[in-house]
């Protein structure tokens, strides 16, 4: 156990991170219900949630590891994995599925040689689809590196991740 | 648009304003010019400049460039529409809460505290006829009666409450999960103290003192907006305590979701916000009696809440006025799919889809033919253009097979494959079930299955009976809505479009 340390309002390693999501923990006295809501911290600022991470979580929530374990798996928001350095999220709701999103998909799949929910072999891209992002007016919608676009075509979508790519952001 | 009239040196002429959604989605960006109300569509930077041009009377100089235009007043997509939860949308600027207060905002709070009991704020919730917003159409008034009337007792469970709460909470349902529906994104982003006031008052009415606004962590810019609305009404001690000098005191907390459909429903909301799984539990005991932390919890959805100001402020005799008899009021739709105009539109209760899909949403763009009308998402059915002529409320439409639900309404043409789009939703389902019950975790998987062999051409006639037996089966045991309305889709699409199904059946 690397991380842990009997006092665990202070962690050994010098990483500010650590520093941010104790006073978010903080902030919410400790208490066991803010558990969501410190997740979602800790994934903003490490990207991605590790086991070590979850256990420093459920010591200083007092929470067993099992619950912090138990909900960090069941909710889509979080990742145990690391992600690539960009991301692209299809849409998948209604509205974008019948204007085609499932092509997009596919076409992105194999251009990139990734499927859903992973990332390719060099960690460059993470593809991943979206339940709905609320943007059915604009259907299909995809999400380049937090960017929003809509009325997108599979030309335009492997131009934008193209673009990300090699350019940066 | 800030830049463009800079550039044009007119900064004393004319100001700029951001605003919320002025609901025409598909004409995005618009820019609407006060005071005639003239619309203009498709606005980009390049053509900001001639916009202002043609105010200040100059001819154009490019006439391409000029975006069209529209008088809001003759366009059947805004006059068809009645707006009561939109009224401030894409007027006012969500982030300041004076042009809020300007708007009326916070007058009807002021008229509760300082005039009424919380009984009679009740009262006219309930004669008002308001019905819950999120789908179910449960009384409102009869659930903050309820909660009014629960006593919080719950003394064993005064250990596992975080401290200092009150021992009645109240919680908005911002998790608006169904795939093709905004309008609640849309509220919190124009016009989110609308309903921060909806739920003040609701706390008053049943004695609350704590609140918490539950959003989908997938709608960082309503969160955004809530946070600052939250900041500023604490500011101005609309929040907090001693609300307008009297012995009533209220907080907001808002949680973030994490993407899980479930947590819609509420006994899995609950759970969530307490920091666990969201799986749901059974009802009886139902929130009003034992909710959050074994407390009586009122939960309402955001369109809800957002009715609330406007009833207390035009009175329970006006709102009761419009809609049909059983289904008081308006109803947001987001229209979206193969149609022309997509985009938000609030029209009373009782219109026809005919009209909405046809006249406001202008049809099936490149002259195509709509085949149905999908509402209530993952929960509700297809709707044939053949029944486009039933009035929108909550008996009709569950007449036909679907549900009013949150308020998506995806419009498919004739290219779309009903068996596709059911598929499509178990598939939702499927990976949505949380997993605490069998008929819900197992049978959704069968469901699907079953549908993709169907669509692939390879099921029997056979295969369709046993369809229609598990449906039938998951629908009568799951625990919750989410199980027991996911073969909504299936038995919709099998009822009105049965020979999609049969052309892929081979005997």
């Amino acid at each position: 156990m690397p991380i842990i340390q009997e006092n665990p309002q202070t962690h050994p390693s010098s990483d500010k991170r650590f520093k941010m999501l104790t006073a978010t923990m903080k902030r919410y006295q400790y208490s066991a219900d803010a558990l969501i809501e410190v997740l979602h911290q800790a994934q903003e600022l490490f990207g991605y949630l590790e086991e070590d991470l979850l256990l420093y979580i459920a010591h200083s929530l007092k929470l067993p590891p099992s619950r912090v374990y138990g909900v960090a798996t069941f909710y889509h928001f979080f990742s145990l994995k690391q992600k690539g350095a960009h991301t692209c999220v299809v849409c998948m709701g209604t509205a974008c599925y019948v204007k085609g999103a499932a092509n997009l998909l596919a076409t992105l799949e194999q251009q990139y040689q990734v499927k859903i929910g992973e990332t390719t072999a060099d960690n460059q891209l993470s593809l991943v689809t979206a339940r709905c992002l609320g943007a059915c007016g604009i259907a299909p919608a995809v999400v380049v590196d937090g960017k929003v676009a809509g009325y997108q075509t599979a030309d335009l979508v492997i131009h934008r991740v193209e673009e990300c790519l090699h350019h940066g952001s | 648009m800030a830049e463009a009239v800079n550039q044009a040196g007119m900064t004393e002429k004319v100001g700029v304003s951001s605003v919320g959604c002025m609901g025409l989605c598909s004409r995005g960006s618009l820019v609407r010019v006060d005071p005639t109300g003239i619309l203009y569509d498709r606005v980009t930077t390049d053509n900001a400049l001639e916009i202002l041009s043609s105010l200040a009377g100059r001819e154009s100089s490019e006439p391409s460039l000029k975006p069209s235009q529209y008088q809001p007043d003759s366009h059947p997509f805004f006059t068809k529409q009645l707006k009561i939860v939109l009224e401030n949308s894409g007027k006012i600027d969500p982030e300041k809460i004076e042009e809020y207060i300007a708007a009326d905002g916070y007058l009807a709070l002021h008229q509760v505290l300082s005039e009424m009991t919380p009984e009679s704020v009740v009262d006219v919730i309930t004669r008002s006829g308001l019905r819950g917003r999120g789908g179910a159409g449960y009384p409102t008034g009869l659930k903050w009666a309820t909660v009014a009337k629960a006593k919080s007792d719950s003394s064993y469970n005064e250990k596992n409450r975080p401290n200092g709460l009150s021992r009645k909470f109240i919680i908005c349902n911002a998790d608006e999960g169904d795939p093709g529906a905004f309008m609640d994104r849309s509220v919190l982003e124009s016009d989110p103290h609308r309903v921060i006031e909806g739920m003040a008052i609701a706390a008053y009415a049943v004695g609350a003192s704590q609140g918490y606004i539950y959003v989908r962590g997938e709608y960082p810019l309503a969160i955004n907006h809530l946070q600052t609305a939250i900041r500023q009404a604490k500011r101005l001690g609309l929040l907090g305590s001693q609300i307008f000098d009297v012995t009533f005191d209220f907080k907001i907390e808002i949680r973030i979701g994490a993407g899980a459909f479930v947590c819609g429903e509420e006994t899995a909301l609950m759970a969530s916000i307490e920091g666990k799984r969201g799986i749901p539990r059974p009802r009886p005991p139902y929130p009003a009696e034992s909710g959050l932390w074994g407390c009586p919890t009122l939960i309402n959805n955001v369109e809800t809440f957002a009715n609330v100001p406007t009833i207390i402020r035009r009175g329970a005799d006006w709102f009761s006025g419009i809609g049909t008899e059983k289904s008081k009021g308006t109803k947001v739709f987001s229209l979206a799919g193969k149609v022309c105009n997509t985009g938000l539109i609030e029209v009373p209760m009782g219109i026809t889809l005919q009209q909405i899909v046809e006249e406001m949403g202008g049809g099936v763009p490149d002259g195509g033919k709509v085949k149905a009308v999908q509402t209530g998402g993952p929960s509700g059915g297809c709707i044939p253009a053949t029944a486009f002529d039933t009035s929108v409320d909550y008996e009709s439409l569950t007449e036909l097979g679907s549900i009013m639900g949150s308020g998506g309404a995806i419009v498919m043409d004739e290219s779309t494959n009903m068996v596709e789009v059911a598929r499509f939703f178990m598939e939702f389902c499927m990976d949505e079930s949380c997993g605490k019950c069998i008929p819900c975790r197992a049978g959704t998987v069968q469901l699907y299955q079953l549908l993709t062999k169907i669509y692939e051409g390879k099921a029997s006639i056979k295969d369709l009976t046993k369809l229609e037996e598990l449906c039938d089966l998951v629908k009568q045991t799951s625990l919750c809505g989410l199980g027991q309305s996911a073969p909504n889709p299936v038995f919709s699409t099998l009822r009105y479009f049965r020979d999609d199904y049969l052309t892929l059946v081979s005997n």
